[in-house]
This record gives C-alpha cells, structure tokens and sequence, in this order.
C-alpha cells in the first residue's frame, strides 16, 4: 500500500538570527537584510513523511507553500532530501493574507492536488508562532487533526488509521485518528535528514515559471520534454479556484489598526565592570536588603 | 447575544489557572462593554464545576458533560463550540494559548470566518476607523465603536502591533498563562448554569480520535512562581554554558529560565522559555545573562521587580530596563556572582 502525502512548507526571515547588520538605526529590523529559511518545524514534518515513504515504498511527497517566487527555494530543498514534487502558490492578490486567508489558500491547492491520505505541516512558522494555519486547513478540508506531534507510531493503510505520540501541556498522549487527516509536528520531533547529494545534482536547477527570464524559459521548453521534473508546478489565485473575497487582504477578518514603537522606560541603573570588588559589594547589598536571601 | 465568552479548559475536573485568569479579563472588558460574561465548561463528570468559575463574576456557565469530552479531542470541542456560537452569536472568545486552546482556537475561527489573534499580550476596547467600500462603490470612512483591541508584539524590532476585527463575530483572541491576573470578584456571585444536552450539539460522528494513553508528569520545575530567575540567552553560547545557570541558581534558590534564541539553539528544555510565546515571569529578582532583551522577550519579565543584566555589549536593550547592568562577558561574571554569594551568605 503507498501513500499519497502533502506537506506544508513555509519560507520564514531568519528570526532567530537578528545580527547589527538587520537592526536599523531606529530598532526595528529591515525583514530584508535577514535570511531566508525553511521554517524549522516544516523539516520535522517532511522528516516524518520520509519514513512514511520509507515505510510504504510507492508513496509520493507533495509539498506545497505559499508565497513569493523565491519561495521555490523551499521546495527545491525538499527534493533535494527526498520529496516528489512541489507546488508554489503565488499571486499578487494572495498578499497580505492573515492565517485564515493563507489556510483558505493552501485548503484550495489541496483540492487541486486532489488525492491525499495525510497532510503533515510544522506545528508553526517562527515569524508568528500562531500555530494557525495547520487546524484551520484540517477544518476547511473537513478533516480531523493531530497537532504537537512528537513521532508517527504507527499507520494502517488498510484500516487507515494512524497512531500519533503528540505532546499536550504537562505531558504526553498517544492518539489515533482516522486517514484522512493533517498532522502538525512539533521541533521536538526527530530533526530532517540532509540533503542527498544525487538528488541535489537532479533538482537543483528546477525552478517556477515565474523565477526564469524570457531567454531562459525558452531555453529550458526543449529540456523540460526530456526532463519535466525540472519545472516545478506554479499556481496563481485563478489555478485554485480561490474565491476573491477568502484571500489576501480582503479574505482576512483580522485588520492591523496601528505598529508602535516600544521605547523602554529606562530606570535609573548602576552600571559596573564586573570586577571582583564591584560583585562582592553587590552581592553584599542585595544580601543586607533581603533582596536574595 | 452579543456577549464575552471564554472557553474554560479542564484537566480532569479542575478548571485550569489560565482561564481563571481569562475569566477575570472577561469580567473586565463585559464591564466595559456593558454586557455579560459567560464561559464553556466542557469534560465528563463536571458535576459542580460552576463553583469553580462564578466567583470570577460569570453570569452564565454552559456546561457540556459527557464521556467522550475528556480527554479533549479536537472535533467534539470544535462542534460543541461552534454551535453554540451560531445560538449565542458572542462578541468575544477568549481561549488559553495553551496546547487545547491552539488547537481548538484556529479551528472554530476557521468554520465561523472570524479572526483569531494569538499570544496577547493586552486586551482593551477602542474605537476603529477603516476606509471601506459603499454601495456606490465608493471608498468611505466607517467608524467602529467598542472593538477588541488585540495587542501582541510583532516580528521586527520592539514593535507591537494591535490587532482589530471590525467586521467578523466573535473577535477571538488566545493569552498565555500568567499573563493575566486572576481575581476573584465575590466569591458568593450569582450566575446561571446552563447543562446542555451534548448531543444536541455534537453528532456522534465527530467522535473521530481516541486517546489511547496518556501521561501527565508533575512540572519539572516552578519558574512560573520563583521569587528569583536566573535567565540566559544566545550569550551563554552552549548548553555547558547553562551548567554554571544551574549553579547559580541552586545556590539563589532559584529557577532557571531563558531566551527563545537559547531553546532554539538546543542550550536548554523549551519549557523553560520566558516570554511573549514562553512562560510569563515576575519574579523578585530578575538576573538576563547574554539576553539582549527583544520586545517578546520583556514581554513575559517586565514586571520583574530587580532586574539585573549582565551583558558584554554596553548597548544591549536589555539594559536600559534594568537595575544593575554587569558589563562584561558571563564566562567571568557568573562565578564571581557564585563564588561572593557563596562567601557572604554564611
Ligand atoms: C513570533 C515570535 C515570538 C517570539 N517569542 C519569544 C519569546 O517568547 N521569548 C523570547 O525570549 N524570544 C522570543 N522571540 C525571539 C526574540 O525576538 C529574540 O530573537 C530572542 O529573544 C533573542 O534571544 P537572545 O537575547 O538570547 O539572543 P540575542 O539577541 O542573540 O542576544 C544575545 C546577547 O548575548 C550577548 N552576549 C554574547 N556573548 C556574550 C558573553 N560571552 N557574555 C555576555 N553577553 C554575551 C550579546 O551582546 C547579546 O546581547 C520571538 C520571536 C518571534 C518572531
């Protein structure tokens, strides 16, 4: 028995490498100087779905993202560690989507993927931490859900059904769940095999229409008969069937009324070098104050 | 109609810390609003369960007792949730950022179509104004009174951003845990307590998952309720660097917390992060080793009451909120913090 999967892949600003050179003189961060990266969790996803191929020889990886060309990125690093194939959704008007606009988004390129027996994503992307966007898609699919998971235990094709390990707060819990389904898996999970060398020389010139200039578009059309996999699908608002008024901006029910700027309330501090007087002193202080005990 | 509702989460009878916490919000913004609160008490075998939340000032408990609610699964929480909201067409839904409320949050929002904020930090009412079409087509200031403000930092520097839902029922928003006070109002209030018939509200069909185990461990630690942290971040540089935390801490009898920046890099367990998507602290004594002191992190130690920042860069953010700013690197100032604790406090 093979498996039709889907995983959620998401290209995210490198949250967690803010160096001087993104910070602006005025604090805030130019999104433009930070890197761009596959969303962390979204490898533990594809990590799981590997072994589900390993598993069941004959199943196929779909990945699928949202978002600007470069976003292709994302999935040519998928292939280069075992995926199948990939599907990029971009559009002008899918921008400035809220999570529910972006699930209603991804819901409609499942549709169009069409066959699938389980949908993995990260639990969540690190420029938002909502863990959003993975329940809304199950919800608009008409699926089940198991999100915070730790370990696919097991999976009956059969019966379909699938034994998950997820986390819950304070503990864990062993679940199983009905196929079709989407799983969101947790950064606790076993972390993504690298890349493939054989497969990097494959794919790492695959690209999306919308990341080739005319001369090289016409360049690649004689190459792509003997080697399709070359291109990776593209798909805008109208490929989907997406409904106007679901994406982007206007598919969105939540509206950023303003951005402040925080300036901290600076207190009047003791600033010290950390010599061995200066410490000794201090912790004599906080010691007489009952500040430490 | 119309009125504030939290969805109370409970772990076997027992309503959790943070939707008390919620509850006490609510009361707040249902004051403000002039409307009443009311709250979702689902599980099995919740017989008395409402003593547990009136006093926060609830005016009415749904109560939805049956076997197959606890433990929580997604779909029957969902259907119980949203069919109530179609009868009861709330304003506001306030869930826990916890594991079941991130779950269920996203869920309902997506099958009523209405916005879902996560991690706030702040909940107020305020007006809104937004330019939208009118019949003629023409653009036209409309002017919203009484609006959710939802108010989380936002990825980009020490912004934050608040959040609106002008158009959609309910505004939804999730908090963590021990961002909110919990306050009891009267502990005698009087409210109604409504016991729905569950299925009524949740076809059997949505009886989907089936928990086959499941383990609950005493927490590790108490970093919520420490009087004294001891915090590190990225500047700690490993995980061995985390040790000499843990040194210190044993000796301040302290707990040991840290940056989102120190889980990620593996340094320590995600349980111990602190801020705006981590825990929420507001200890004594505060002391960020190699923090630099991002907006989500001050969001969940601000209201700590002596904050020490010991920092090699002079710069660092961090320092500008605190008491006693150390400049020079962790590697020698942690043991010397150790070593005169040691020698003052015998
Ligand atoms: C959606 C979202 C949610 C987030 N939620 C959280 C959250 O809940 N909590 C949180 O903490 N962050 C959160 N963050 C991340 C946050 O924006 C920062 O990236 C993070 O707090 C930075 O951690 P840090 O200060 O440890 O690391 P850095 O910013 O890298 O700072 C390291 C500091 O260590 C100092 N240093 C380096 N070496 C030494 C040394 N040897 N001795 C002394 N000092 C040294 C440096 O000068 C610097 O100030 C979130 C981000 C996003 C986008």
């Amino acid at each position: 028995m093979s498996l039709k999967i889907v995983v959620l892949a998401k290209q995210v600003p490198d949250t967690r490498n803010v160096g001087p050179d993104a910070m602006t003189p005025e604090g805030t961060v130019n999104r433009a100087a930070l890197p761009a990266v596959f969303n962390p969790e979204d490898l533990n996803a594809l990590e799981q779905a590997l072994r589900l191929k390993e598993q069941f020889p004959g199943s196929t990886i779909s990945v699928l993202t949202m978002g600007l060309p470069k976003s292709a990125e994302v999935i040519r690093e998928a292939l280069y560690r075992g995926a199948d194939q990939g599907y990029v959704v971009t559009d002008r008007p899918l921008g400035g989507a809220d999570t529910l606009a972006t699930s209603y988004t991804l819901s409609q390129a499942i549709k169009k993927i069409g066959d699938y027996d389980i949908i993995l994503g990260g639990r969540q992307a690190i420029d938002g931490d909502t863990a959003q966007v993975g329940p809304q898609i199950a919800e608009k699919l008409g699926l089940t859900q198991v999100t915070y998971a730790e370990e696919i235990l097991s999976l009956d094709p059969e019966k379909k059904k699938i034994v998950v390990k997820r986390h819950i707060d304070g503990g864990v819990e062993t679940v199983e769940a009905p196929l079709p389904l989407v799983v969101t898996v947790n950064g606790s999970a076993a972390p993504c095999r690298p890349r493939n060398a054989k497969r990097l020389m494959k794919y790492k010139n695959a690209t999306i229409a919308a990341e080739r200039t005319p001369e090289q578009a016409e360049a690649l059309a004689p190459v792509l008969e003997k080697k399709p996999y070359l291109n990776i699908t593209q798909w805008g608002a109208a490929d989907i069937d997406a409904d106007p008024a679901q994406i982007g901006k206007a598919g969105s029910p939540t509206n950023v009324k303003a951005v402040q700027n925080i300036v901290f309330k600076a207190k009047e501090s003791r600033t010290m070098t950390g010599s061995d007087d200066e410490i000794d002193t201090l912790i004599q202080e906080l010691l007489n104050e009952k500040i430490i005990g | 109609m119309n009125n504030v509702f939290v969805y109370c989460e409970i772990e076997g009878q027992t309503v959790a810390d943070v939707s008390l916490e919620l509850l006490t919000k609510g009361r707040k913004l249902a004051n403000t609003l002039g409307v009443q609160l009311e709250c979702i008490c689902a599980g099995s075998k919740l017989d008395g369960v409402e003593k547990q939340v009136l006093p926060f000032g609830v005016d009415k408990v749904h109560v939805f007792d049956a076997e197959g609610l606890f433990p929580y699964t997604s779909n029957p929480h969902t259907a119980l949730v949203v069919n109530l909201f179609n009868e009861e067409k709330p304003q506001i839904c306030l869930l826990g950022a916890t594991v079941i409320g991130r779950d269920l949050g996203p869920r309902v929002s997506s099958a009523l179509f209405s916005g879902l904020t996560a991690d706030c930090t702040e909940l107020e009412i305020g007006d809104f104004d937004m330019n939208v079409k009118n019949e003629n087509g023409e653009m036209e200031k409309k002017h919203y009174v009484n609006q959710l403000y939802q108010i989380r930092p936002a990825f980009g520097g020490n912004i934050v951003a608040t959040i609106v839902n002008p158009e959609h029922r309910p505004q939804m928003a999730t908090v963590r845990e021990g961002v909110m006070k919990k306050e009891v109002l009267d502990p005698n209030y009087k409210g109604e307590v409504i016991r729905h018939d569950v299925a009524k509200y949740v076809p059997e069909t949505e009886y989907v998952v089936k928990v086959l185990d499941r383990h609950i461990e005493k927490a590790k630690h108490n970093l919520k309720g420490a009087a004294i942290v001891v915090a590190g971040g990225y500047g700690m540089g490993s995980k061995e660097g985390f040790d000499m935390l843990f040194d210190l801490a044993k000796e301040l009898h302290a707990e040991v917390g840290a940056s989102r920046a120190a889980v990620d890099a593996g340094f320590v367990d995600h349980d111990r992060q602190i801020g705006q998507t981590g825990v929420t602290v507001r200890p004594k004594v505060y002391i960020a080793c190699g923090i630099s002191g991002q907006i989500q992190h001050i969001a969940g130690m601000q209201d700590a009451g002596i904050i020490i920042s010991i920092n090699s860069d002079p710069n660092a953010p961090i320092n500008t909120i605190a008491d006693y700013v150390i400049n020079g690197t962790v590697e020698e100032v942690v043991p010397k913090l150790i070593k005169y604790y040691k020698k003052n406090s015998k």
